[in-house]
């Protein structure tokens, strides 16, 4: 995964892994949609998966915002107002602090729906339940990064996550400063994204 | 997943990986995961307003911008793939027709035609004169009668009317697919697959059998011409794999598929091989051959075979390859990669197929022994820069026998039955010692672990006294896995096949079984095999739809794949892929082709990527004919069911 193994020695923080987006590498291939289906299916192939009944959902989405395409997948909020809404308490952040929907408690109230303030989950309307990301449990991590051809998509800690984007910030104002950086190929990238 | 089978192929892996060369295998595995809507079919390029993908899982677009499904745009995505392919194989043809003109008009003296009988039976079956005329007389007239089977016609292409059943040119017509012109027909299916015109799958399914046939009848010429002017293939022992590049040789690799170059290559490299032993070499030219012109060359002349398409790159780890000479298909432009960090040099040779970092020699027919003098030279000329050190030739070889063209099949078959050569042959297949027939045809596939299903489909089918004939990168992989011996007989064959392999081996004076499949040459030399199922099928009165005979490209890469894939449905054959082909995105093209096609030409494919499986269901679609013709199905595999 890139950028989990940052400063070399330092132990890893207690806080949770989750999805970062850098939307400025989305090329809008939705990539990731399908392999949130796929992983979400009862075969978890492809092949297998187009020819299921109920056929299966993604967790994920990418919009479009003009031409720029933008992925949004659930934050796993620390304040997660789905969870909070919860009558059934279906929705429960777990050991790691992912918030996660158990199926079998959910009376299909829409009330998470309601509340997200990203969209993020939405209603199977075959089986009557909230559909909602649940990081691939079977994973070593999530099948939409995994899937992700252009780095857009990162299975990071926030601590580290925000290390990469504060390290390519300052390559790219050493450059402006006139220093002599060793970036990729020897050149910083004007692309703040494409640096990382 | 293994990379290969292949014992040299994972040698020279290894020799790569330490060389930090990268292959094909790697540059693979940089393309993980490859595009779900690609793989299904479902992506649509063909205007400027894409491009457009259906979401398989409903929840996105269900239409293209243009209004087109998923049906019509993974039909009219198959429909190219198979004008692609009809293109390379016609293409090929072509190029014999235009070789064989000038050489009829003295214009290529370094050609000529080694087999006249086979030029002579060429003329007689498509209707031009044979009796009192001199032989370049027909020849030209052949050639001419092959270039207008391009362009459009009035009447149906002589190379498709007068080599398949009178039941399937009937059925053809009936169905409107009768090609009236190779190349017509590729422009055809660009014209109705392009913005706007056909939406209907069914309909475009149609237009793309139709080119399929055009396919079939480019090959046809193909292998008619290049046995005409190179002589047509009799059996004869070579031998094949990485280890057959000698270290104490200038090594030279003809690669790529017409003959018109490497048969050239060969009869020069006799005549300068005193000028390469000059050169410190006391072996002199080795040369050997990859992908399907290392075919030709091997069923024509015995050179033996280094390597398939997918490992061509390890045929340069070796560090003992002076030259790589290309034409064209199947030549990966990564090969002046790998050369580049050795000696070898990549030469390409024809002016449609360059490639940055080669060295181009144009080959012309007019000066074909010169040209091919210039690449031997280049060859020489690399030697010196060898680096001893380096050089790492995997010590694994097999033997194999080529060289059966339908001729010397039934040649074969005359010395047991001359009054009546497929009786023998028929007699056996009806009374079971042979169960039935698969052709083994298409490619290596880098998405399969090489080999495997090959090797896995022969001996399950040969078990049950499948009688296996092979081309192309099928010959490739028997012949790496000493599936053309008579060794393998013994270990393989059922009791009925063996019965028939030592029979008609033993009246041929081989003192043993023919090898367990018979290696019917390159890969546009499938018609060889449609040739011998039509023989077999006019001997009973009966149709190809209705023979026990099968093919399979279990391990299938190439456009040409799909198209040879698709004139044998059309054709009336049971054809297993075991790669999946990019048509699942739609369950109606998908159904169409794996079960609706089967009422309308009586073949149709079998998807299957586990080769257990597939051979299974090859022996079930055997069994179903051997049923339909009240042939008896012995119980063994009858308990298979």
């Amino acid at each position: 995964m890139p950028g989990t193994d940052t400063v070399a020695g330092a132990a890893r923080s207690a806080a949770p892994q989750e999805i970062y987006v850098v939307p400025s590498r989305c090329t809008g291939c939705r990539s990731c949609e399908m392999a949130c289906a796929v992983e979400h299916s009862q075969s978890k192939s492809l092949f297998g998966a187009i020819t299921e009944t109920p056929l299966p959902r993604r967790r994920i989405y990418v919009e479009a915002v003009d031409t720029v395409a933008v992925p949004v997948a659930c934050r796993h909020c620390d304040e997660a107002f789905c969870a909070n809404a919860c009558i059934t308490g279906a929705i429960r952040r777990d050991s790691r602090g992912f918030v996660l929907l158990d199926d079998s408690r959910c009376i299909g109230c829409n009330s998470c729906i309601m509340l997200c303030p990203f969209g993020v989950i939405q209603k199977d309307e075959t089986r009557h339940v909230a559909v909602k990301c649940d990081l691939c449990p079977d994973l070593p991590g999530p099948a939409c990064v995994a899937a992700c051809p252009t780095d857009a998509l990162r299975f990071q800690e926030a601590g580290d996550f925000a290390r990469s984007r504060r390290r390519t910030a300052a390559v790219v104002g050493a450059a402006a400063a006139g220093g002599v950086v060793a970036g990729p190929g020897g050149d910083a990238d004007p692309d703040p994204a494409a640096a990382d | 997943m293994e990379r290969s089978t292949d014992r040299a192929t994972l040698y020279g892996l290894e020799t790569a990986a330490r060389e930090g060369i990268i292959t094909i295998w790697d540059r693979y595995e940089a393309q993980l995961p490859q595009c779900n809507f690609g793989l299904l079919g479902v992506c649509c390029r063909m205007c400027l307003q894409g491009p457009c993908r259906i979401d398989p899982f409903g929840e996105g677009a269900t239409k293209g911008i243009c209004g087109a499904t998923a049906d019509t745009i993974v039909a009219r995505n198959l429909a190219r793939f198979i004008a692609g392919g009809t293109a390379a194989h016609s293409g090929h043809a072509k190029h014999l027709a235009h070789t064989m003109l000038k050489m009829a008009d003295g214009k290529a003296p370094d050609y000529s035609i080694r087999d006249e009988a086979k030029l002579k039976a060429v003329a007689a079956r498509v209707g031009v004169p044979v009796d009192g005329r001199p032989i370049n007389d027909i020849a030209r007239d052949v050639a001419r009668a092959g270039l207008l089977e391009f362009s459009e016609r009035e009447e149906p292409l002589a190379w498709l009317e007068t080599t398949v059943t009178p039941g399937r040119m009937e059925l053809f017509t009936k169905l409107g697919i009768l090609p009236m012109g190779i190349d017509s027909t590729i422009a055809e299916v660009m014209h109705a697959t392009t913005y706007g015109v056909d939406a209907d799958p069914v309909n475009i399914l149609l237009t793309a059998l139709k080119c399929s046939l055009s396919d079939y009848a480019g090959m046809h010429l193909g292998t008619d011409l290049s046995d005409a002017l190179f002589g047509t293939p009799t059996p004869r022992a070579s031998g094949a794999n990485l280890g057959t590049l000698r270290a104490d040789s200038i090594n030279v690799a003809v690669h790529g598929h017409n003959p018109v170059l490497s048969d050239i290559i060969c009869e020069v490299a006799v005549e300068m091989d005193g000028e390469a032993v000059a050169a410190g070499a006391p072996g002199g030219f080795n040369l050997v051959g990859v992908c399907c012109t290392g075919m030709e060359v091997q069923m024509r002349h015995g050179i033996p075979w280094a390597t398939s398409s997918l490992s061509q790159e390890l045929v340069i780890t070796t560090g003992a390859l002076e030259a790589m000479v290309v034409d064209y298909q199947c030549i990966q432009p990564s090969i002046a990669d790998v050369a580049a960090c050795y000696h070898t040099r990549v030469i390409t040779t024809m002016s449609m197929a360059k490639m940055p970092g080669a060295t181009h020699i144009e080959f012309t027919e007019e000066h074909a022994k010169e040209r091919a003098r210039e690449i031997l030279l280049l060859a020489i000329e690399a030697y010196p820069k060898r680096d001893s050190k380096r050089v790492d030739i995997p010590d694994i070889t097999s033997t194999a026998f080529a060289g059966f063209s339908t001729e010397a099949i039934v040649g074969a078959l005359a010395k047991v039955d001359p009054e009546d050569p497929l009786k023998p042959l028929v007699d056996n297949i009806a009374n079971g010692n042979i169960l039935g027939v698969c052709l083994f045809a298409g490619c290596n596939d880098v998405k399969a672990t090489q080999d495997e299903n090959f090797i896995v489909l022969a001996k399950a089918l040969a078990k049950e006294n499948v009688l296996l004939l092979a081309t192309g990168c099928a010959s490739g992989a028997f012949g790496r896995h000493g599936i053309f011996t008579q060794e393998a007989v013994a270990e393989y064959a059922g009791d009925g096949l063996k019965a028939v392999l030592t029979a008609v081996g033993e009246a041929n004076g081989l003192g043993g079984p023919l090898p367990l499949a018979l290696h019917m040459g390159s890969c546009v030399d499938n018609t060889r095999a449609a040739d011998v199922a039509v023989a077999v099928a006019n001997y009973l009165g009966v149709d190809l739809d209705k023979l026990p005979v099968v093919a399979t490209a279990p391990e299938e890469a190439m456009e040409k794949a799909v198209s040879i894939g698709t004139w044998a449905v059309t054709m009336g054959l049971p054809t297993h892929v075991g790669v999946v082909p990019p048509v699942l995105g739609s369950a109606a093209v998908a159904g169409l082709l794996t079960e609706g096609i089967k009422d309308v030409t009586g073949g149709w494919f079998i998807v299957e990527p586990d080769p257990a499986e597939a051979a299974k269901q090859l022996i079930a679609a055997i069994v179903e004919r051997r049923k339909g013709l009240n042939l008896p199905v012995p119980a063994s595999v009858a308990a298979l069911d």
